[in-house]
């Protein structure tokens, strides 16, 4: 590196090095040290999802003074977006989020380098979201925010630190409650719910809603005014709809701006160390003025998500599975009923249904040395657990 | 983070590619060997291996359909629970909600999945379907038409179909139980 290039490279993020260079009086274990200031401009940062949020992350996060910034989303902007997702203006309308986004910042904030993924969470890979030091989520699909902490959770690997993968989440409410609409409207955003979340599918079956096209915009208004004039509510309007149906009205800027900061601060927390981390839950309310508060989401015993971690038996490897299946019926600490094994996805013995039984049976007189070799790890299913045993087998 | 990454590197090198079991396949796993599948219903697997793919007959024992077995197919892929699993009828029937080309119009396979169902659910759903076609949702428009103007001459042509006749010039599968 340069001189002059250090001197801009400090200049640029003199605000971020305040905190990085300093003791800290209320963190007293954080050391100042040259290598975590590489470490933040090295590192790779996930950010998904390029909208509301994600415009807001992505520029945070370019002026915190991270450089490999990827970013992944599968939409493209529409005109409706320009109100609150700033990175872009009224010629990008019908690009690819992710890409606009990227180059808006590439453009603005020198030595940050932006790449998008223009695709669906669900088509990257674990070798892919392996990648990366760090994942931020501003996504509104609670169904995709599923999908990554169920597979970032599936990645961790106890032996290898580095799959150990931390997410920030970040997120607003949308929607009302379905017995709401369905039942009790009051409001007029609950009548265009009720046009678009249950009529919709029921006059026009499996056609999706085309919130681009003004004639189903158009169709969704006069079926909610109808219904708003059953239940006497005032305020349907053809913008309202559009507004409701295309989520813009909850999505107000400053909301996005503070869960957005709010993201970020914590992924430089993580990254550098410089402070202590929230633990681990924050919400911002701003119905009645600003008001925050922060508890610890505590960790479930049973969570079919995370509780799946590896436990270790020791066993002959001269016996059957059979015998291996008694033991674990009566070993005090799982005593399972009816246990089902398989190995890296492919079965090696189902209770049930009966056609698979019969097929698997034979391995139950095999001994573990024919089925599988000493230290696999084995997926045991029961009736008795609400989660599976990810079992690994030692041959003693 | 720095210290994770540190310990990355003096762990450089530690294996890293353990074969994992998918949370999608460990649900799989669950979800069969819980099945309680009444009397109407047999499994079977083409590759006993493969839990992901597997084929389902009904027979159901009274209603519309009742003498015909109906096979279906299922497949799952790596997403679920979070995707439902694909499901389609394997013959050519006379129904208001499957299509001539297999395709099956039942909620919980598609807007109203949720990964708290199971392939359980799925399989009474269509089940139900089969007791209590639905003319409001239809797949198959004359079939659903002829369900709601006239339901013995719907159920005459059920009959029909299901002997491998033709309905309205369209011919369908033998699917009478053997």
């Amino acid at each position: 590196m340069t001189d002059t290039q250090a001197i801009t490279d400090n200049k640029r993020w003199a605000g971020v090095y305040k905190l990085l260079d300093r003791n800290s009086r209320i963190h007293p274990e954080f050391e100042p040290q040259e290598e975590i200031k590489e470490f933040i401009k090295s590192c790779k940062i996930l950010v998904i999802g390029a909208g509301g949020l994600g415009c807001e992350i992505l520029k945070n996060l370019a002026l915190s003074g991270f450089c490999d910034i990827h970013v992944i989303d599968m939409d493209t902007i529409d005109v409706s977006n320009l109100n609150r997702q700033f990175l872009f203006r009224r010629a990008d309308v019908g690009k690819p989020k992710a890409v606009t986004a990227a180059e808006f910042v590439n453009r603005r904030v020198q030595g940050v380098e932006v790449t998008p993924h223009y695709c669906k969470i669900q088509d990257k890979d674990e070798d892919f979201y392996s990648e990366f030091a760090l994942i931020i989520c501003g996504l509104d699909s609670i169904e995709a925010r599923r999908w990554i902490n169920a597979t970032l959770v599936g990645m961790r690997d106890e032996d290898n630190p580095d799959s150990i993968k931390p997410l920030i989440d970040g997120g607003k409410p949308t929607g009302f409650p379905l017995c709401t609409i369905a039942n009790t409207p009051r409001l007029p955003e609950h009548c265009i719910e009720w046009a678009s979340v249950i009529e919709w599918s029921n006059r026009h079956g499996d056609r999706k809603m085309d919130t681009d096209d003004p004639k189903d915009i158009q169709w969704l208004y006069e079926t909610a005014l109808t219904r708003a004039e059953q239940y006497n509510i005032q305020g349907v309007t053809y913008s309202l709809t559009q507004g409701v149906v295309k989520n813009i009205i909850p999505a107000i800027a400053a909301t996005n701006a503070i869960v957005a900061a709010s993201c970020c601060n914590e992924a430089l927390k993580i990254a550098t160390t410089c402070a202590k981390n929230l633990n681990n839950y924050m919400m911002y309310s701003g119905n009645d003025s600003v008001y925050t508060y922060t508890f610890e989401h505590q960790r479930k015993d049973d969570c079919p998500v995370c509780s799946n971690s590896s436990t270790r038996l020791d066993f002959s490897g001269d016996k059957t599975l059979e015998d291996f299946m008694e033991y674990l019926k009566e070993k005090p600490d799982v005593q399972l009923k009816k246990p089902s094994f398989s190995l890296a996805g492919k079965p090696l013995y189902m209770q049930a249904p009966k056609p698979l039984e019969e097929a698997m049976r034979p391995n139950l007189s095999k001994t573990l040395n024919e089925l599988f070799s000493s230290g696999s790890e084995l997926t045991i299913t029961d009736s008795t657990l609400p989660f599976s045993l990810q079992t690994i087998v030692t041959f003693v | 983070m720095i210290k994770i990454w540190s310990m990355k590197k003096e762990n450089a090198g530690v294996n890293k590619n353990k074969p994992k079991v998918s949370a999608g396949q460990i649900r799989v796993q669950k979800d069969l060997t819980e099945l309680d599948l009444p009397k109407t219903m047999k499994m079977t697997f083409p590759v006993p291996e493969d839990l992901l793919n597997f084929e389902l007959d009904i027979s159901p024992d009274e209603g519309f359909y009742a003498g015909g077995t109906f096979r279906f197919s299922f497949a799952v892929n790596g997403n679920y629970p979070h995707d439902a699993p694909s499901v389609k009828c394997l013959q050519k029937i006379y129904h208001p909600n499957i299509q001539a080309d297999g395709k099956i119009c039942l909620n919980i396979l598609r807007e109203d999945w949720k990964p708290v169902l199971t392939l359980n659910s799925v399989m009474v759903g269509l089940q139900y379907l089969l007791l209590e076609p639905n003319a409001d949702d239809p797949l198959n428009k004359e079939a659903a038409e002829d369900l709601r103007s006239n339901r013995t001459n719907f159920a005459n042509n059920v009959r029909k179909s299901i002997n491998g006749g033709s309905v309205n010039g369209v011919q369908y599968d033998n699917v009478l139980s053997k």
